[in-house]
Formats: C-alpha cells, sequence, structure tokens
C-alpha cells in the first residue's frame, strides 16, 4: 500500500512538474522537433580578410628654404668688396621666417694705408672679412608680380633683423643686422632673393671706440624643400 | 669701372649663370610623378588662393562633392589641384574639414603642444650676457625622458677686452613639463677659453675647467617653436690661487624635432 502510494505521488510529480516549470525539454514531455539541443551553426567559410594596409601619400612640405648669395660689400674704411655667402631658413608661418646665414668678402686697404704707402693696418689674413648670424624676418608686403598677360610670380617684400659674429681683423665683434628684401617665386620651389642689409658693430680697430655699418647688397637664389 | 665693383658684378653675373642652368634642367628632375593625396570636399565649397597666404584673392572655389589632389604644403597652406587641371592654395582650416578616401575627415599632421611634449630632440640659439661679454650660444639636447634631458652647448664670448669659446654639457630638469612655460633647473661642467683682443697689449690666452648651475623657463609658442630664458652661474677652476665665479643669462628660441 505503501509503495503503491509512493508510486502516485512520484507519478503526479512526475507529469505536474514539468508543466509547472514549463521545461520541455525532458524527452517524454516535448514536441518530436524540438528534442534535439539547438546547437551553435558550425563556421563553413573561415573569413579571410586581410586587413588593408592604410598608406596614404605624404605630403611634400616646403618649409625649408636654402640658398647662395653674391653682391657686394662696403666694410667701413675697408672700401667696397665682392660677398658671397649661403643662407638656411625655416619658414613658421605664411608671415614669419628665421634665418641662418654665414659669408665673406675680403677687404682692402685703406685710404690711409694707400696714401702713406708704408703702414700696413692688417695683415692679409685679418684682412678677410667673415660672418655669421640668425635673423627673424617678416614677410611684410606679400603678393602677385606680373609678367605680361598670362604669368603671374608670388612674391614678398620682407624686412629682416638679427645678432651673429663678425671675425674681421683678427677680432670676433658682436654684430647686429638689419636690412630689407624682395623674393619672387619662379615656381613654387625657386626663387630670387635681392637683399639689402646692414652689419653693424662696434669696433676701435683704427684707435678709437666707434660702431662701424657694413653695407650689404646681394642677389641670390633660394630652394624650398 | 673699379676692379672691385667689376668683381661684384662679375660675382652676382656668374651666379645668376650657374642658378639659370640649374633652374632650366631642374622641372626634367622633378617631373617624376608621385602619388598624391586626394580628398573629397564636403564643406559647400573650398576657397582656392592664387598663393600661400590669406591676402592672395581667391579665384577658383571647389564644390561640394568634387574631389582634389593635395600637391604640396608650405607652412600651413596647401596647393591643391581639380580634376579639371586647375590648382590653387587652400589653408589647413578648410582643408581639414575635407574628407579622405575612406569617408572621415581628413588627418593633417599639425606640429603642436602634444608633439612638443612627445619629441626627443631640440636645438635653438640664444643670445645674452657672459660676465660682461655679449654671449651667442648654440645648443643641441636629447630627452631622456619627460622631466630629464641632456644639452651640450656651444657658446661664442665677444667681449671689450677678450673674445672666448665656452663648450659645455649640461643634465636639464624640468619640472613640469606640461606648462605652457615651464620652469628648469640645470647643471654642468665644460671649457672655456679666452684670447685678449688683438688691439690690446697681449696677454697669454687662456683655458679653464668650469662648473656651472642655472635656471631658466622654456614657452611653448607656435609649431615647432619654443622660447627661452635662463640664467647660469659659472664656476672657473682657474690655475691660480682663486677660481672665478661668472653669471651668465640669455634669451633665444629652440626647434624641436
Amino acid at each position: 500500500m505503501e509503495s503503491r502510494l509512493r508510486f502516485l505521488f512520484l507519478s503526479v510529480t512526475v507529469l505536474v512538474m514539468p508543466a509547472l516549470t514549463g521545461c520541455s525539454s525532458l524527452p517524454f514531455f516535448g514536441p518530436g522537433e524540438d528534442t534535439q539541443v539547438a546547437e551553435a551553426p558550425e563556421q563553413v567559410i573561415e573569413p579571410e580578410v586581410e586587413r588593408r594596409e592604410i598608406v596614404q601619400p605624404r605630403i611634400d612640405t616646403e618649409d625649408f628654404e636654402i640658398g647662395v648669395y653674391a653682391g657686394g660689400m662696403s666694410v667701413e674704411d675697408f672700401g667696397v668688396n665682392a660677398v658671397y655667402g649661403a643662407t638656411i631658413a625655416y619658414h613658421l608661418n605664411e608671415a614669419l621666417f628665421v634665418e641662418g646665414a654665414i659669408g665673406r668678402t675680403d677687404t682692402e686697404e685703406t685710404s690711409f694705408e694707400l696714401l702713406s704707402g708704408a703702414a700696413q693696418i692688417l695683415n692679409d689674413d685679418e684682412r678677410e672679412f667673415t660672418y655669421y648670424n640668425a635673423s627673424i624676418g617678416w614677410n611684410i608686403f606679400p603678393g602677385e608680380a606680373f609678367f605680361g598677360r598670362g604669368r603671374a610670380f608670388n612674391q614678398s617684400f620682407y624686412v629682416i633683423a638679427g645678432l651673429g659674429s663678425t671675425r674681421f681683423g683678427g677680432d670676433d665683434q658682436f654684430t647686429i643686422n638689419v636690412g630689407a628684401g624682395y623674393r619672387l617665386l619662379f615656381n613654387d620651389v625657386f626663387a630670387l632673393r635681392v637683399d639689402f642689409r646692414d652689419h653693424a658693430f662696434d669696433t676701435d680697430l683704427l684707435g678709437e671706440s666707434k660702431t662701424a655699418h657694413n653695407l650689404t647688397g646681394h642677389v641670390g637664389f633660394t630652394f624650398f624643400f | 669701372m673699379s676692379p672691385r665693383l667689376s668683381s661684384c658684378i662679375s660675382a652676382v653675373f656668374a651666379m645668376v649663370v650657374v642658378l639659370a642652368g640649374t633652374l632650366a634642367v631642374a622641372p626634367a628632375a622633378f617631373a617624376d610623378e608621385k602619388p598624391l593625396r586626394t580628398v573629397e570636399v564636403a564643406d559647400p565649397y573650398l576657397e582656392m588662393h592664387t598663393g600661400p597666404g590669406k591676402g592672395y584673392p581667391i579665384t577658383n572655389v571647389v564644390e561640394r562633392g568634387e574631389s582634389v589632389q593635395i600637391v604640396r604644403r608650405k607652412t600651413d597652406w596647401f596647393k591643391v589641384r581639380t580634376d579639371r587641371g586647375r590648382e590653387g592654395w587652400v589653408n589647413i582650416v578648410q582643408l581639414e574639414l575635407t574628407l579622405d578616401e575612406f569617408g572621415e575627415r581628413t588627418a593633417i599632421e599639425r606640429i603642436g603642444r602634444d608633439e612638443f611634449l612627445q619629441t626627443r630632440w631640440e636645438t635653438g640659439i640664444m643670445t645674452g650676457d657672459f660676465a660682461g661679454s655679449d654671449a651667442l650660444a648654440v645648443y643641441g639636447g636629447y630627452s631622456i625622458s619627460r622631466n630629464l634631458s641632456v644639452e651640450v652647448w656651444g657658446s661664442q664670448l665677444v667681449g671689450n677686452f677678450s673674445n672666448g669659446w665656452l663648450g659645455t654639457v649640461n643634465v636639464v630638469h624640468e619640472t613640469f613639463p606640461e606648462w605652457r612655460v615651464s620652469p628648469y633647473f640645470t647643471i654642468g661642467t665644460g671649457i672655456v677659453s679666452t684670447s685678449p683682443k688683438s688691439t690690446l697689449v697681449s696677454q697669454e690666452d687662456r683655458t679653464d675647467q668650469v662648473a656651472l648651475v642655472g635656471g631658466g623657463f622654456r614657452a611653448y609658442v607656435t609649431r615647432r617653436f619654443v622660447l627661452r630664458a635662463e640664467y647660469k652661474s659659472y664656476v672657473v677652476l682657474t690655475s691660480r690661487d682663486e677660481n672665478e665665479e661668472v653669471e651668465e643669462w640669455k634669451v633665444g628660441f629652440g626647434f624641436f624635432f
């Protein structure tokens, strides 16, 4: 009797519980189709997507400007002579650039030396006038220049000033340079430059101390890269 | 015509001839076409100036949806070429609003403060006063970490009575590199060499070792540039009985890359 009762309860539990819990996974209650547990779909094709290497062409920048120049330099008391040198500039923006320059000229005898005929103030090495400087330039009037009807060139008038050192007469002198110039661009990379500069320093080479002004005018060609 | 004047003129003339020759050959050398970046105009229009500057007139506009090729860059201006072959200069502000080939905003390399903080190399020039002499200095520095760097300095000293050279190696500690105006401290050692001016009665040249301590400020300005101002105090270890103490201050600018 007891075992029959137990069977009855058991069968009620077996019948009712799945219905209550909504469980249909038991084999004898679920519909026939659902008898298999759903599996994740097997990957048939392995995706072979290669990552595209994004190599964008570099943009050519032209903020540096190197050049050479030649012209005349008037060294105070020592005549006007050919000067030549080189420059390198970096353009900060459309208006400002910084520039380093070197240059040299060979000076000649002073009027006194020529007239007296004998006394030589400087020897040959000391007559060589070399300088370097670092300057800041400002393209104050940029614009276009027209050649005939069909051609226009970019150009700019700039003012420039800087500091540097001059070796002359066997001594180094702290030198200030101030000037202005004109840059005409033939195309995007080649330019013509005309530059006038005063290189001023204090000297006592001829006895008394004074500020010597050495005016320079030169023509140069520059290349942007 | 005096021989000197003619030598000036001939120097200029020789250069004109040489460079005109270079100029004539140059276009062939630059003719090889490299692939150019192409961008699509996303704004209502893109303004093309005749030159790389805001003052140059706008002679062309490119409409939305059309594409242009970027030929070259000068500072913040870009020379672009349209599909119809027209060329002009576009400012970076407008170019950054275009779309690249993936339909995203065109990324343009801008040198800014972030690059300044990450960069390792710096070089620059400074000028000032070294014990009454004018000093012109050039330096190069390498950052070991964000705070610590090593700098090599070379200065030319130009005084009323003597001239000289100063070369030092310095260790620099920048306490707050992220500040716009950031202080730094430095110690170093090197060699100073002085010689009396040629117009003075001759004294002998001297070369002495120096030790220095100093400090200064570095301020980021724009693009690759920083402004610097610093003070250094030197002890010149002379061969005489007493050492000399020398003060130096300088201002200048640096350029990082």
